[in-house]
């Protein structure tokens, strides 16, 4: 029986949440993720011609405030948890390549 | 004295017939003893606990009011942002983190003068339903130590149920509140979605998460409720309490429900274990007993929210979680060849399986030429799901249903198939999707002295009235007041 998701696509989703795993993981995940797929494909045993999807169950939208400046939590308390940080900066590997 | 309630124990502080610190010191020696054991905490704060204590104790010496908890001892599961000590999600992706700020509920324990004495092992971050899935340590049932307390609030639970706090937070996505208070016996409420602040708790599903009360009795839950409901402007999800005013919990809870109709699907109780089927009719009899009508409510779908949770939950736990990327905070991998791999490899590094299974779930559901079969799907069945809830609740004030197939189960026994585990949250994982509040009972032991739950849920904002119900049916039995007898000696 065909998997209902295979190795190929176990990658790919792997790569779009940027998550590492081994062949091992993804071969396990495979199998897993199928079966979980599998179980979840009985909703379509359901009609829902005219249900409207609910993604909140509270009756409220579009909650604002008045558009004014205040406190935030300031660059200090923000950094505070970097892995690594060169003053008010964040630091990460080299994104942009270098202009030719 | 450890198995007062914390309404008792409050009511002491305030008299000055007992101290906070007396209080709080025999809690950390009872957690000297049996947390080895138990191991439901992630961290505990002695010193800076018994401060509290010692400045809540000289208020009332000076006759200076004091809040609603005064000089409780109280936990909170490590999924709430503290400014002090660590909030790990039971992740080692985060299990350094001093997070910048208080959740709000934590603030609102502190204003009450409640004593936070640590902070309680979960599922990683709240993904699980029996506290397997930390990263970093073990809990056990207080109740039988070779099986698992529930998840994924289980140190919380474990911890009120042991005695090594008076209560405590918990958070609930789709059962973790009532699942585990029912495995430990003990009082367990997820309220209304919106009616606590989910400001600071750490996000799991947005539309589900809801923090809650974990306590020995109906009457704590309501005391704890009073302290942590409210509008926050700081979270845009709480309700206006113009919509859904916060009552006094306390007020009227000893008031019965005259003629309380309560809704039951007996088709879909059926699935539960035999003992758990047998402890829920007995209960039953009891409110028979009171005069109250029991009649029959179809929830047509419910059958199918277990499939549509895994869907929405999932969904929104790959967007939550997409946040954990080794730059802001958290674990950083130490050699990334490029800045995909600090991404890619710290995240595969911090994250555990679990997780990872349900931000892969997520993902492929929301991804492209997916999102309309499984994500849109699964809205649309929620919304299925609540209109069952809505339509049933036209002809009942509650319905009754278990809390969880079985009774605590063995630690290792469901771990090897996720699909297994996620099975066991049939009964409670409805309400979050459907956004009801529903609450969690001692209602029994099974053959093995292992605690049942009763779960009872009501209408949207309709906590008053569930927790008059709860109260109801304890004040007819003794089962909350039984406690697990721990074997110390030999550790």
């Amino acid at each position: 029986m065909d998997k209902r998701i295979d190795e190929a696509q176990v990658r790919k989703v792997a790569k779009l949440a940027r998550l590492d795993l081994t062949d091992a993981e993804v071969a396990e995940f495979a199998g897993q993720l199928s079966a979980i797929l599998d179980y979840v494909a009985r909703m379509n045993e359901l009609n829902t011609e005219g249900v409207e999807p609910l993604a909140h169950c509270l009756p409220i939208s579009n909650v604002f405030r008045e558009d004014i400046v205040k406190e935030s939590l300031g660059t200090e308390k923000t950094l505070a948890n970097a892995p690594q940080r060169d003053g008010s900066f964040f630091k990460v590997p080299k994104i942009l390549e270098e202009p030719s | 004295m450890i198995w007062q309630s914390a309404k008792e124990l409050r009511d002491k502080i305030r008299a000055g017939e007992v101290s906070s610190v007396e209080a709080t010191k025999d809690v950390f020696a009872r957690i000297a003893k049996v947390e080895p054991l138990v191991g439901a905490f992630i961290s505990t704060f002695e010193k800076q606990a018994i401060e509290k204590a010692a400045e809540v104790d000289k208020r009332i010496a000076n006759n200076e009011s004091v809040g609603q908890l005064a000089g409780v001892p109280v936990a909170v599961k490590d999924n709430m942002c503290t400014t002090f000590g660590t909030t790990t999600c039971a992740s080692k992706i985060l299990a350094n983190f001093n997070a910048p700020y208080n959740a709000t509920a934590v603030e609102k324990l502190l204003a009450a003068d409640a004593v936070i004495v640590g902070k309680t092992n979960l599922d990683e971050f709240a993904m699980g339903s029996s506290t397997e899935n930390s990263g970093l340590k073990r809990t056990v049932n207080p109740w039988d130590t070779t099986r698992v307390p529930g998840g994924s609030s289980g140190g919380s639970t474990a911890a009120v149920a042991a005695g090594l706090c008076y209560a405590a937070l918990g958070s609930d996505t789709g059962g973790s509140i009532r699942q585990p208070a029912s495995l430990c016996g003990v009082v367990g409420l997820k309220p209304t979605y919106g009616r606590v602040s989910r400001y600071g708790l750490v996000a799991y599903g947005s539309s589900l998460d809801q923090i809650g009360p974990v306590t020995q009795t109906v009457e704590d839950c309501a005391l704890m409720l009073n302290v942590i409901a409210g509008h926050d402007s700081a979270d845009s999800t709480s309700v206006d309490e113009k919509i859904a005013p916060v009552g006094d919990y306390l007020a009227k809870l000893d008031e019965p429900v005259k003629g309380l109709r309560i809704g039951i699907a007996s088709g879909f109780n059926a699935g539960a274990d035999e003992q758990v089927r047998s402890a829920i009719d007995e209960a039953l009899k009891t409110y028979r007993n009171l005069g109250d009508d029991i009649i029959e409510v179809n929830l047509a779908h419910l059958d199918y929210a277990i499939a549509a949770y895994y869907m929405v939950a999932t969904a929104e736990a790959s967007s939550n979680l997409a946040r954990y990327d080794g730059v802001h905070y958290g674990h950083r991998t130490p050699n990334p060849s490029d800045y995909i791999e600090v991404y890619t490899k710290s995240r595969a590094e911090g994250f555990g399986k679990e997780v990872k299974r349900r931000i892969m779930l997520g993902t492929y559901a929301l991804s492209s030429g997916y999102y309309d079969a499984y994500y849109l799907k699964a809205l649309k069945v929620r919304n299925l799901i609540r209109g069952d809830f809505v339509k049933a609740f036209e002809n009942c004030d509650c319905i009754m249903m278990p809390v969880s197939p079985t009774t605590a189960f063995k630690i290792g026994e469901k771990t090897d198939d996720p699909l297994k585990m996620y099975l066991s949250d049939i009964y409670t994982i409805a309400v979050n999707l459907a956004g009801i509040p529903g609450i969690s009972i001692p209602c029994g032991f099974d053959g093995k002295n292992l605690p049942i739950g009763l779960q009872i849920l009501a209408p949207a904002f309709g906590e008053e009235k569930l927790l008059r119900i709860a109260r109801m049916y304890e004040k007819q039995t003794n089962w909350h007041k039984k406690k697990p007898r721990i074997n110390t000696n030999g550790h």
